[in-house]
């Protein structure tokens, strides 16, 4: 049995679990309001078409339909102020194209909303949704990143580019072309980092909820964002900020996929205050792959300078990043979050990167797990391989060769791309998960594979990444255009009972905010976890926050928690010392209670504190009753977790087939709050990366319509695909913050596709196979074992 | 039409559409909101209840193919469990739900009441499976946030099989 209440460091049961466990809890598609109307989403079947005509008559003569509108009839009601936003414009000349929630006269992407049923119930507006006719001027589609670059045809019929903007980071321009000058080994590649469909397993769901006496709204989405939506939504509909709640019940996964501002959320806000009437609507899962925004889509070129022993003396690299129809929210941020990561764990000397962004008429892209970074590290972790190849050494050796500091301990490193790294001591990482891993027998029973023609042959595969989370300093994200900070607001009260009420800004979805920050509270004021709740994720309840992605949750919102703890602790203790009669320097705070030094007989605890500031009788003179503080944290810089993975796999060498047959990963997040948290949360990462490598692949043909989008032949992996993993852990602080945390949400997906690929292709390499792009399906390598080329 | 099944223990009867799904059933009209729907293509397990003590997909059938069918949905689990003595830990849970709290099995928790009912049924029909047939067992539950690690090992927890 494991522990149920515990502080920092305490792998203790999460107090989310009960109502999970027995269906107690609510998502959002599991409540319901009298009156409630039922959205159904009229979605444009081509990928590029100008609007005819829209024939409404037959549906709206439907049992149970209350109204149907075109996407002209709404921008005639003017129920929005501006377009759907982006947060992001990378560039002041960026393109940005409008993005109404409804399409006016022309749909980009097949699920473009082109009309909207209102009926009395799920079943009725699907029906009425099928009777709507519409008349379409079919365009040619931009179906992929090469045609948007390379053919004439135009995603907007109105720019004359699909190009829409170009973004560069090369520090020392001279520094970079002169490590290319004649390099001793080149290594020059290119990737493809293809599209995925994140899926979350609760479809993202609606419900917006007029007060009736007054202009309030309520929406409940399944968001990662609440706090981001609220002001998003205000500005983007015109409806007065302070009128809008916005709550994220429970929320079925995120992944990225549920930090957006889509139209099915401004659509319902503005339709239930429009028609005083509840308005909710429900994505079908086939309907995601129109309605929810997908992941990567990236064509990457890097290319490694490098001298005689393989020391790198530069990196460069270029993206071609696929924006799909429209910008999102920080569509076109997400191939940035991952450019200062193209160096990966290395001592680079001269570092450059640009990226071009095209509009295509694909489903839109924005953050998917890692968001940038996974791409970073997989484009670095197989070109660093190849290297390795040319110099004719090990993949271990040649990290080894690289690694900044020469592996040794270092604190505040300033990398190449001009970031400052917090921390890092990569050496005994990688030793570690070599050792777990039994590399040295891995690799002698390949080679008996190898010799004896076995049928099966093994690919070893590693990946030492490094990402960024903790985001992010707010002046960092100015610095880059982003239009928001970075900040996490947390209050911290004792109740006038002496338990403890948490605040919390940021907004989980799964990771088990309530457990962890009751083990930060229950370590910093010496109180029991079972003694705080923490309440999050209502715009009400918690007014001041920026939710959750970017593995930001603990460096930023725990560590503004931890502070808030700090502050109430502070004035706890002039009440004690008060009471004392001492001097607040003469008492100490230990497990909860105060004493005067050197007369520990005599103490209060915090948690009896409350009740005297609640009835304020006896403060100290100038005192605020109540025990209450709250802090906005920023964070000086990111943080840097780091982690070795390696992948084992088994391809059939009759069938292409490949196995994943063993996964170790050693990571370091810095300090850990709750280990079987951390664990969980790379079990989770590492699989999804593994899928990237192995099955995931969004489908477009040649004219723009998805060939996959269901759960029948978009393949993401069961039980039945995937080992046991083998996680362990080196602990290096972050400098970042006080707490010395980092981050764990992304790195398996970070660590995890480079890990797998460069498995396969080591499996493959007696084949004289030198790259695969992802998926690596049976087809994909049983062709590359027959030609050698992939 | 009329349809009557009994639920969790409880004569329920109720006039639908023929065409509403069982899930849609059981959520909307019994407000039994602990099954979940994930998917269109019945591919994703987390509508999995038991009907006459078998796992099935609720998005599959339609209501009123479960006319007179004892249905248990997750709410119902940990009574099923106590009237037949099976109940454990502190909670009073079906050994599966407490395996699933004990080995972080649950994430978002999305995934989880589908997973728990077929785990349950698959170790009905199976009381002593290995890793290899557990993973087989639980193919037709997706899960997007754990890698299934856990989740394989609650269930083998709960046959002493644990690693
Ligand atoms: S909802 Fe029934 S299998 Fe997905
Ligand atoms: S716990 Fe989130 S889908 Fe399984």
């Amino acid at each position: 049995m494991k522990e149920t209440s515990g502080g920092i460091g305490t792998a203790m049961l999460r107090k989310e679990d009960p109502k999970l466990l027995t269906g107690e809890n609510k998502f959002v598609d599991d409540i319901h309001v009298n009156g409630e109307l039922w959205m159904g989403m009229v979605r444009c079947t081509s990928a590029h078409a100008k609007i005819v005509s829209i024939d409404t008559s037959g549906a709206e003569a439907m049992p149970g339909v209350h109204s149907v509108y075109t996407g002209k009839q709404l921008a005639d009601m003017e129920l929005w102020a501006a377009p759907l936003p982006c947060a992001w414009p990378v560039t002041e000349d960026m393109l940005n194209p409008p993005h109404w929630p409804v399409a006016v006269d022309t749909a980009r992407h097949v699920g473009e909303i082109v009309a909207v049923v209102l009926a009395d119930s799920r079943y009725q507006a699907a029906d009425a949704v099928e009777h709507v006719v519409v008349e379409y001027d079919y365009q040619k589609a931009v179906a992929s990143i090469a045609a948007a670059r390379d053919s004439d045809d135009k995603a907007h019929l109105e720019l004359d580019t699909n190009k829409a903007f170009h973004w560069e980071l090369i520090p020392d321009p001279d520094a970079l072309a002169a490590a290319f000058e004649n390099p001793a080994h080149h290594v020059i590649a290119d990737f493809t980092q293809q599209r995925l469909i994140p899926a979350a397993m609760e479809p993202r769901g609606v419900l917006a909820v007029p007060s009736p006496m007054g202009g309030e709204i309520t929406l409940y989405s399944a968001t990662q964002v609440p706090h981001i939506l609220k002001v998003m939504i205000a500005a983007t509909t015109g409806l007065p900020e302070q009128k809008l709640r916005i709550i994220a019940p429970s929320v079925g996964g995120g992944f990225g996929a549920k930090l957006n501002v889509n139209p099915d959320e401004i659509l319902a806000v503005t339709l239930a205050n429009r028609l005083g009437r509840a308005v909710r609507w429900t994505e079908t899962r086939t309907e995601a792959a129109g309605s929810t925004h997908q992941g990567r889509g990236q064509l990457q070129h890097i290319e490694i300078a490098a001298d005689e022993n393989g020391k790198i003396q530069g990196v460069r690299a270029h993206l071609d990043a696929d924006m799909g129809a429209y910008m999102m929210l920080i569509t076109p941020g997400v191939p940035l979050l991952g450019s200062f990561l193209y160096t990966g764990v290395y001592d680079v000397p001269a570092f450059g990167f640009s990226c071009d962004g095209y509009f295509t008429n694909l489903t839109p892209t924005d953050a998917y797990r890692g968001a940038g970074r996974p791409e970073a590290s997989y484009a670095i972790e197989r070109a660093i391989d190849i290297l390795a190849g040319k110099v004719g050494i090990g993949p271990d050796e040649i990290r080894r060769r690289n690694y900044i500091n020469g592996g040794e301990l270092f604190e505040d490193h300033e990398a190449a791309s001009t970031l400052i790294f917090d921390s890092g001591h990569y050496a005994p990482n990688l030793d570690k998960a070599l050792e777990i891993a039994k590399y040295e027998e891995l690799k002698a029973e390949q080679a008996r594979r190898r010799e004896s023609g076995a049928g099966k042959q093994l690919g070893i595969g590693m990946c030492t990444y490094v990402e960024i989370c903790g985001l992010a300093p707010s002046r960092a994200l100015g610095g880059l255009n982003y239009g928001a900070g970075g900040w996490e607001h947390a209050t911290v009260r004792m109740l006038p009972t002496g338990k403890v009420e948490v605040v919390s800004g940021s907004t989980p979805h799964g990771q088990g905010h309530e457990t962890a920050w009751s083990q930060i509270i229950a370590t910093k004021m010496g109180v029991s976890s079972d003694d705080v709740t923490v309440l999050h994720s209502d715009t009400a309840l918690s007014p001041l926050g920026l939710d959750t992605y970017g593995s930001r949750s603990l460096a930023v919102g725990g560590v503004a928690i931890s502070m808030a703890a700090e502050k109430v602790i502070e004035k706890a203790k002039l009440i004690a010392a008060h009471q004392f009669e001492a001097s607040p320097d003469d008492l100490e705070f230990v497990d909860g209670s105060f004493s005067v030094k050197g007369t520990p007989a005599k103490s209060v605890h915090i948690q009896e504190l409350g009740f005297a500031a609640f009835t304020a009788h006896d403060l100290p003179d100038g005192m605020e009753p109540n025990l209450q503080e709250q802090v906005s944290f920023d964070p000086p810089n990111f943080a840097f977790p780091f982690g070795t993975h390696v992948a084992v796999v088994e391809i059939d060498e009759v069938t292409g087939g490949v196995e994943l047959i063993d996964y170790i990963a050693v990571d370091d997040c810095g300090v850990q709050v709750n280990p079987m948290i951390v664990e969980g949360q790379l079990h989770g990462g590492i699989v999804q990366g593994a899928a990237q490598a192995l099955w995931e692949i969004a489908i477009y043909d040649d004219d723009g319509n998805p060939t996959n989008p269901s759960f029948m032949d978009y393949l993401v992996p069961s039980a039945a695909e995937v080992p046991f993993m083998k996680t362990d852990y080196t602990v290096t602080p972050s400098t970042s913050n006080p707490l010395g945390v980092k981050g764990a949400g992304e790195a398996g997906t970070i660590g995890s596709a480079a890990a797998v690929m460069n498995a396969v292709v080591d499996a493959l390499s007696p084949y004289g196979v030198e790259d695969m792009d992802m998926p690596a399906t049976p087809r994909r390598v049983w062709k590359a074992m027959q030609g050698g080329a992939s | 039409m009329e349809v009557s099944m009994t639920v969790n223990g409880s004569a329920r009867s109720a006039d639908v559409e023929p065409r509403t799904l069982l899930v849609h059933h059981l959520r909307e009209e019994l407000e039994l909101t602990g099954t979940n729907v994930g998917c269109d293509t019945s591919s994703c397990g987390a509508c999995t209840v038991h009907i006459d003590g078998r796992s099935v997909k609720s998005c599959t059938m339609l209501a009123v193919q479960a006319e007179g069918a004892a249905i248990t949905t997750i709410e119902g689990l940990a009574d099923t469990a106590r009237a037949n003595g099976s109940s454990t830990g502190e909670m009073d849970w079906h050994p599966m739900q407490e395996a699933f709290q004990q080995c972080h099995a649950l994430q978002c928790g999305y995934c989880t009441p589908g997973m728990v009912m077929a785990a349950t049924s698959l170790l009905g029909e199976k009381p002593n499976p290995t890793e290899t047939e557990v993973r087989e067992g639980l193919e037709g539950n997706l899960c997007r946030c754990t890698g299934y690690h856990n989740i394989v090992k609650a269930v083998l927890s709960t046959t002493g099989g644990a690693s």
